[in-house]
């Protein structure tokens, strides 16, 4: 495959999508799905045959509001129906050509309008199994362009310009670890996709597996020329079948095209890239764990340094991002890192990519540029919480972030702005809390999560999230007192310092930074025996054998 | 100057801890020239007296009676003492935790009885879900840990109690002692 | 050894002291008797940073970092004994006791029990934490030892040289968090596994968890010694 080939291929896409008329775009991934997304299709399908207006049924990934889906959007008037049904099939293709049905479309504007897709960019346009799809919207350009006209140096260059960070959750450089990695001695180099999502509310790297696979994989094959590996791994947790089955399709699709494999546009380079599932395991999101998973392992971290850069799969120099990281290379390479890098705020580039969730209206996907204020995710795209409610606090980064409060919505998001105020950015996950939730209970739900997540390798991990966890139910059930408290604090402390693994060192944060920012709900659960959301059912200890 | 008021208290243990204390032997001769015994299973009194400047604890918490006892003695002492490990982490007695306090009862009273298996009501008081350290219901000054505690360690810790003067309990003594 | 051997210098709690590159903070610690408290470490098996007990205070870095697995570089400042570190240790040592149950009165290990002892050269009086109390079993399966998971610390150390040393890899870790367990094989009773009947993982055992059916009462003192020795003899054939 050739530049040249590639732009046949694009000609050929668009002329057969000129021939339609109207393009029905029916949002597939998992909320869509799960409210009979399939079945509209079918029925948009069948009605289409029957109509004489020429018109393309396509499946697509996720659109974005999956609280108003099954989602459908037409082109080329990029009208968006939500909560359609089968039955609106025939009411949707007789429509085409004439004005769009009134009480079926949804005004979206103001929450579409502060968004920036770069990560997206395909998102609800593309069918993810379909490689034409993704070449047409300028799929593989990037890595084509790499390979023809730069120098791996070059590519870790751009990647460095740009300031793209680490989207995981920490936040490393990701021009940093490209260059440590193609500076490591040895021929062979591991490329690790880190596709095991599983903070509790985060769906991003799922809809980007599933919705635009190939964008993955084409980030890999980047990494892959610019730090000279030629194997490449992604691994996903079992728990995403639909996430396997559309990458295992793209993988073997890009191998058909020549895009993966040996000799890539006639070049010296290979690379290929392997499927590994995860079998469960939130701590398995942690590299060195990972890696000892993929080996086929226990998955167990191990202390760093070494770091996986210079000593990672079976020893060799590995690099591992995590699926955003890489979905974000191609439109580096193709746009230029100072294009990224005009976007976000001083120290954050880009966009995010964030699983929006709980008391909140326009719940999903949704991509906006570094460095906008909370309160416009939540108040404008998010379209704010529930009628009659107040918000309460934000929580980012799942089970390693924290909560932040309403007085703080006035943050602008970037990696240095939340660790400052006690969270993190985490992996995307965005979960609003009203004045029903309880934020000790929250707590107590993140904590709980650790506790079943714990590898068990370290002391402080293992067993200090179970005290916390024993602590903070005695808080919940009112039999907690405030040395209680005290003693929670010096746990907290002690198990976010000395345990071994990110899992066990930000396993306190949804409690110290509930503690910081809400003390006085505590305060209410132990010293007054009341819980002011309502949640905890207080009552005194049955401790007396009957 | 006047003696310190000592009492001696024998929650659920095996009043091992009072044994080794006694084996403190002509030292308690010594010892009686600084405190008088106004409380102990070893000596007459009844009742747990008003103010009391050390108590020494042997045993865990392990019954409804235990609790209620421990509360009073912690409202009239200055001084507490956890004394032994019983008291400490609830050792021996707190094996039945795993398991339970019916399967205790049960194997006491219903399967090992020769003559009307039941589980007594009266007298005997109800027992707590676990058996549990002193401290986590009462606030515990000092702790002397040991199974039992040596008499040495008594002698040395009584009487660094006793003068005011500095105790480093760890140089003394340890958990299983 | 290589002839070519290349010397850092460094303060460890204010002492300056030399070592080989590529030496651990631990032994250089030890070789110049200061200790540092150790629980999944043991000389002869490879580290695995596990128990968070040897954690160490390095100027410059914001994390405490575990000294088994750290290398020493040159001009390195490291504080082995703060008041921070002392707290943390305690609180680490908390936890283990209140994980199972580990009565020290009636256990096989009184008086020669690495937890046991570590508890009194940390200071640890009494455990603040609420005992966990989990019911768990014991496997007398085996002819000659018992194992008991009630005093069991996850240290490792008999998954490790039984997989390292002997070559036979009967143990290994099943579960996660604090329901992990030690298991023989693919969790058979012990007598009904592939043992080797060597007893090294008894020898290395740090607490009661793992003991020789012979010994009764608090008798039971071990000899994890045996482990370098061994090694160099291996070493130098």
């Amino acid at each position: 495959m050739t530049l040249e080939e590639l732009e046949l291929i694009v000609r050929s896409v668009r002329q057969e999508n000129a021939a339609y008329d109207y393009e029905v775009n029916v949002c597939m991934d998992l909320a869509c799905a799960s409210q009979g997304a399939e079945k509209l299709r079918e029925s948009l399908v069948a009605a289409g045959d029957a109509s004489d207006k020429k018109i393309m049924v396509r499946r697509t990934g996720c659109m974005g509001p999956c609280s108003m889906g099954p989602l459908v959007r037409v082109d080329p008037d990029e009208t968006l129906y939500s909560h359609v049904h089968a039955s609106h099939a025939e009411r949707i293709v007789q429509s085409l050509g004439d004005k769009p049905i009134p009480d079926l479309q949804c005004d979206l504007n103001e929450h579409f309008d502060k968004q920036v897709r770069v990560v997206l960019e395909n998102a609800g346009y593309i069918d993810p199994e379909r490689i034409d799809d993704y070449i047409a919207r300028d799929g593989y350009k990037a890595l084509l362009t790499a390979l023809m006209e730069m120098t791996p140096y070059g590519v870790v260059h751009r990647i460095t310009e740009s300031g793209l960070r680490g989207r995981g959750g920490g936040g490393y450089p990701t021009g940093l670890k490209w260059g440590t990695v193609a500076k490591a001695g040895g021929d062979t180099k591991y490329v690790v996709c880190n596709g095991d999502e599983g903070d509790p509310g985060a769906f991003m790297d799922r809809s980007v597996m599933e919705g635009d696979p190939h964008r993955v994989i084409e980030g890999m094959a980047i990494a892959g020329y610019a730090v000279g590996a030629s194997k490449g791994f992604i691994y996903v947790r079992a728990e995403y079948p639909v996430a396997v089955s559309r990458l295992t399709t793209a993988i073997r699709e890009a191998r058909r095209r020549g895009l993966l494999g040996n000799n890539l546009c006639g070049t010296t380079f290979n690379f290929d890239v392997e499927i590994r599932l995860g079998a469960g395991a939130f701590v398995c999101g942690e590299e060195t764990a990972l890696i000892a998973s993929i080996e086929g392992r226990r998955g167990t971290p191990k202390p760093r340094p070494p770091y996986p850069a210079v000593s990672g799969l079976w020893g060799k120099p590995t690099l591992i991002n995590n699926v955003e990281t890489f979905a974000n290379i191609p439109p580096i390479v193709r746009n230029g890192g100072k294009w990224f890098a005009s976007m976000g705020s001083e120290r954050s580039k880009g966009t995010k990519v964030f699983a929006l969730t709980g008391k909140i209206k326009n719940t999903g996907l949704v991509e906006v540029p570094m460095g906008i204020k909370l309160r416009e995710i939540i108040e404008v795209i998010g379209g704010g919480v529930s009628e009659g409610h107040t918000f309460k606090a934000v929580q980012t980064g799942g089970p390693s972030g924290g909560c932040i409060p309403a007085e703080m919505l006035d943050l602008g998001v970037s990696y240095d702005a939340l660790l400052k105020v006690g969270s993190i950015m985490g992996s995307g996950g965005m979960i609003v809390m009203d004045d029903t939730s309880c934020m000790v209970n929250v707590a107590r739900f993140f904590v709980e999560f650790c506790m079943t997540e714990s590898c068990g390798k370290c002391i402080p991990c293992r067993a200090g999230t179970a005290q916390m966890y024993r602590l903070l139910s005695r808080i919940c059930d009112g039999s907690a007192t405030m040395d209680d408290l005290d003693m929670l604090e010096e746990l907290c402390a002690t198990v976010k310092e000395t345990s071994l693994c990110g899992l066990g060192m930000t396993a306190p944060n949804p409690v110290l930074s509930t503690l910081k920012y809400f003390r006085n709900e505590y305060i209410e659960h132990i010293v007054h025996k009341r819980c002011p959301a309502g949640v905890c059912n207080i009552h005194a200890p049955a401790e007396v054998l009957a | 100057m006047s003696k310190l008021k000592l009492a001696t208290v024998w929650l659920d243990g095996c009043s091992g801890c009072h044994m080794s204390f006694l084996d403190m032997d002509e030292r308690l001769l010594e010892l009686a020239d600084l405190v008088d015994v106004v409380y102990s299973p070893l000596v007459d009194a009844k009742d747990y007296p008003e103010a009391v400047d050390i108590a020494l604890i042997e045993g865990a918490v392990a019954s409804v009676d235990d609790e209620k006892k421990i509360h009073k003695i912690r409202a009239h002492t200055k001084t507490l003492v956890a004394m032994g490990d019983c008291a400490i982490t609830g050792n021996v007695p707190s094996m039945r935790n795993p398991i339970g306090p019916e399967a205790i009862l049960n194997r006491a009273y219903v399967e090992n009885a020769s003559a009307q298996p039941q589980i007594p009501c009266v007298v005997v008081p109800k027992l707590l879900r676990t058996v549990r350290p002193i401290h986590e219901f009462v606030k515990v000054d000092v702790f002397l840990p040991g199974c039992p505690p040596s008499a040495n360690t008594f002698h040395a810790a009584l009487t660094a109690l006793a003068t005011s003067a500095p105790l480093d309990v760890a140089a003394l003594t340890r958990f299983g002692a | 050894m290589s002839e070519n051997v290349e010397v850092k210098t460094l303060t460890i709690d204010g002492h300056e002291v030399s070592a080989r590159r590529g030496q651990t903070i631990l032994e250089v610690a030890r070789e110049n008797n200061i200790s540092i408290p150790t629980l999944c470490h043991l000389d002869g098996l490879t580290d695995v940073g596990a128990c968070r007990l040897c954690l160490v205070e390095i100027a410059g870095v914001s994390k405490l970092l575990p000294s088994c697995v750290t290398t020493v570089y040159e001009g390195m400042e490291v504080h082995t004994d703060s008041e921070r570190l002392q707290k943390h240790r305690r609180t680490i040592l908390e936890l283990l006791f209140t994980e199972r149950n580990h009565i020290c009165s009636v256990c096989v290990a009184n008086g020669h029990c690495e937890l046991q002892s570590l508890a009194q050269s940390q200071g640890l009086t009494h455990v603040r934490l609420p005992y966990r109390n989990p019911d768990l079993s014991v496997d007398a399966s085996h002819e000659r030892f018992t194992l008991d998971h009630n005093r069991c610390i996850l240290c490792t150390r008999c998954v490790r040289v039984c997989a390292e040393i002997e070559g036979a890899h009967v143990w290994d870790v099943m579960g996660r968090g604090i329901n992990s367990l030690i298991i023989s094989d693919l969790h058979e009773n012990w007598g009904a596994s592939s043992c080797t009947r060597c007893g090294k993982c008894v020898q290395v055992c740090p607490t009661g968890a793992l003991f020789d059916k012979s010994k009764v009462g608090s008798e039971h003192p071990k000899y994890p010694d045996f482990l370098p020795y061994l090694n160099l003899m291996r070493e130098s054939q």
